[in-house]
């Protein structure tokens, strides 16, 4: 994780888990810094605004332990996003902080919250639609590009083109507007 | 605050220290996880086949990699990073849930080793500790071989993680669901391209062709089950192979009808068993000069399949009949993309950043 550098150009340092301090307990405000964490791939949006917080609790000996959840099984952003929860609480005097995974339920684009579909929105990102639901029996195979009704992000136009399902990041396909010719991303819905 | 605007930085993190330099150098991929094993589970039985299904998506991924800088558009090449990038997730999980269930099947570098349970199994093992089926192993060719092998691989794949949904291992349970959503994605893919392909140009299709003929003969391999495979399906906790071939065949059909393809022989998919097509007078048997176990040296000779080969039907088309991939006897392929993916991190086994 990057350090901050002050006006002086000299590092920060990392709060000494040794240096006497009070240990910070309160919980309201762990969720809180927890929740602002930024996206490491797409800043614009919150840990919260993803919906990868699943949970956040102080245990008796004051240590702090968050449960996130990967988008993706490879997402290479699991371990930033790890180091700038504990960093962040570091920061603001929690001193011991565990960050641990739940695999388990698999992450959704349903649980992307109202407000982080609205900065993807206004960010020029096309929505996810709702996560395809399983029937019973085997998966089911989709030989043609799957039905989505999109608007170009940049001109409103409805006609789009599927230029891959696979985009910049896991988690995004690549389309391309017919009207505006603009390139676009649209978050995968899974 | 929090300050990702520059790469640099990052390179002086005071956290960083004391990290091993090579891998992955993330945090441990089950941190938190319960990796608890049921009590009535063989855990050593449980750690190898983790380390079947988490090597067949290691070496796929790879074989992936390799089309880095290389793929016909920029588009395709992206696809097959974030396919690739998907199962190097899988594979993470797979060896770290490996070593948790059974520390012993990771190799012992130094007591003083830095170098965490997943990479030393990625870095440190010989290739006939590997236990990837031979299917992973054939060298990309040309972008028709790759999607042949990509549309087996995410087929077989993706059946027998819908059933391993379900393990009473909760690991595996969870890493079955969250790899399900991908492999659907990868599969997609690699059938879409085989349409337009095997619909294509009559130079695409008989590309197309030609994968076939490379990439099938390892078909069969893929639903012969490993001891450990039939143990663990008893006990509920993995998924006996050949319970997802019926779903195999029925979407490999589809896929071929609509592609224009047929499997070569006429044969239905899968019904490949122990057959040798080592025909080409260019396969050499019995040499292995590239290899470095005794263990691939006794498997059927195949060209060296490795991705700078060209030779597309002789490259990689092993014998199914002795032994397999699951029992550490690969191709030839194997053992020249492990000297490659493990040679910076065996030159300085303990260097740290």
């Amino acid at each position: 994780m990057p350090l901050t550098r002050n006006t002086h150009g000299a590092a920060e340092t990392v709060p000494d888990p040794d240096m006497p301090m009070q240990a910070v307990t309160d919980l309201g405000i762990a969720r809180q810094l927890v929740d602002a964490v930024p996206d490491p791939e797409m800043p614009i949006l919150t840990l919260a605004d993803l919906g990868i917080v699943r949970d956040i609790e102080i245990e008796a000996d004051s240590r702090v332990v968050v449960t996130i959840t990967p988008t993706y099984s490879g997402c290479p952003a699991i371990a930033t996003m790890r180091a700038d929860i504990t960093r962040s609480l570091h920061q603001r005097g929690y001193r011991d902080v565990r960050v641990d995974t739940a695999l388990s339920p698999p992450w959704s684009t349903d649980w992307i919250s109202a407000e982080g579909r609205r900065k993807l929105r206004d960010n020029g990102y096309s929505l996810p639609g709702p996560a395809p639901r399983r029937a019973a029996g085997p998966v089911p195979l989709t030989l043609t590009a799957r039905p989505r009704a999109l608007t170009c992000p940049h001109c409103g136009s409805r006609e789009t083109r599927l230029v891959s399902e696979f985009g910049a990041t896991l988690c995004k396909a690549h389309y391309r507007c017919a009207v505006c010719l603009e390139p676009f991303d649209h978050v995968k819905e899974i | 605050m929090i300050d990702h605007d520059t790469a640099y930085s990052g390179l002086l993190d005071g956290d960083s220290h004391g990290q091993w330099a090579f891998g992955t150098s993330f945090d441990d991929p089950l941190a938190g996880v319960d990796t608890t094993v049921p009590d009535d589970v063989d855990t050593a039985a449980l750690a190898r086949y983790c380390l079947m299904l988490g090597d067949d998506a290691l070496i796929a991924a790879q074989r992936l990699a390799e089309w880095n800088t290389r793929a016909p558009e920029l588009e395709e090449e992206v696809a097959l990073m974030n396919v690739g990038l998907d199962l190097l997730g899988q594979a993470r999980l797979l060896l770290a849930r490996a070593a948790a269930a059974d520390e012993t099947v990771v190799p012992h570098i130094s007591d003083t080793s830095p170098i965490p349970a997943e990479d030393a199994l990625a870095f440190f093992r010989s290739p006939d500790a590997f236990r990837c089926v031979r299917l992973v192993e054939v060298g990309n060719g040309d972008f028709a071989r790759t999607i042949v092998r990509l549309l087996a691989f995410s087929t077989w794949r993706l059946a027998v993680f819908d059933r391993l949904r379900t393990s009473r291992d909760p690991v595996l349970a969870a890493v079955a669901a969250k790899g399900i959503k991908e492999l659907t994605y990868h599969r997609d893919y690699a059938a879409r391209w085989a349409v337009t392909l095997g619909c294509g140009t009559p130079e695409s299709h008989r590309r197309m062709v030609d994968a076939l003929g490379v990439v099938w003969p390892l078909v069969g391999e893929l639903f012969v089950p490993a001891a450990e495979e039939l143990t663990l399906a008893e006990a509920g906790v993995g998924v006996d192979p050949r319970t997802a071939r019926d779903e195999f065949d029925r979407v490999l059909m589809r896929v071929l009808h609509a592609a224009d393809l047929r499997a070569p022989d006429d044969a239905p998919p899968g019904s490949v068993t122990a057959t040798t097509t080592g025909s080409s007078a260019t396969t050499a048997t019995g040499s292995s000069a590239t290899s470095s176990s005794p263990a691939t040296s006794s498997s059927p000779a195949t060209s060296a399949g490795s991705a700078t080969s060209s030779n597309a039907a002789a490259g990689s088309s092993p014998a199914t009949g002795s032994g397999s991939g699951r029992q550490g006897q690969h191709t030839e392929a194997l053992a020249p993309l492990l000297a490659d993916m493990q040679c910076i991190a065996r030159a300085d086994p303990e260097a740290r950043w």
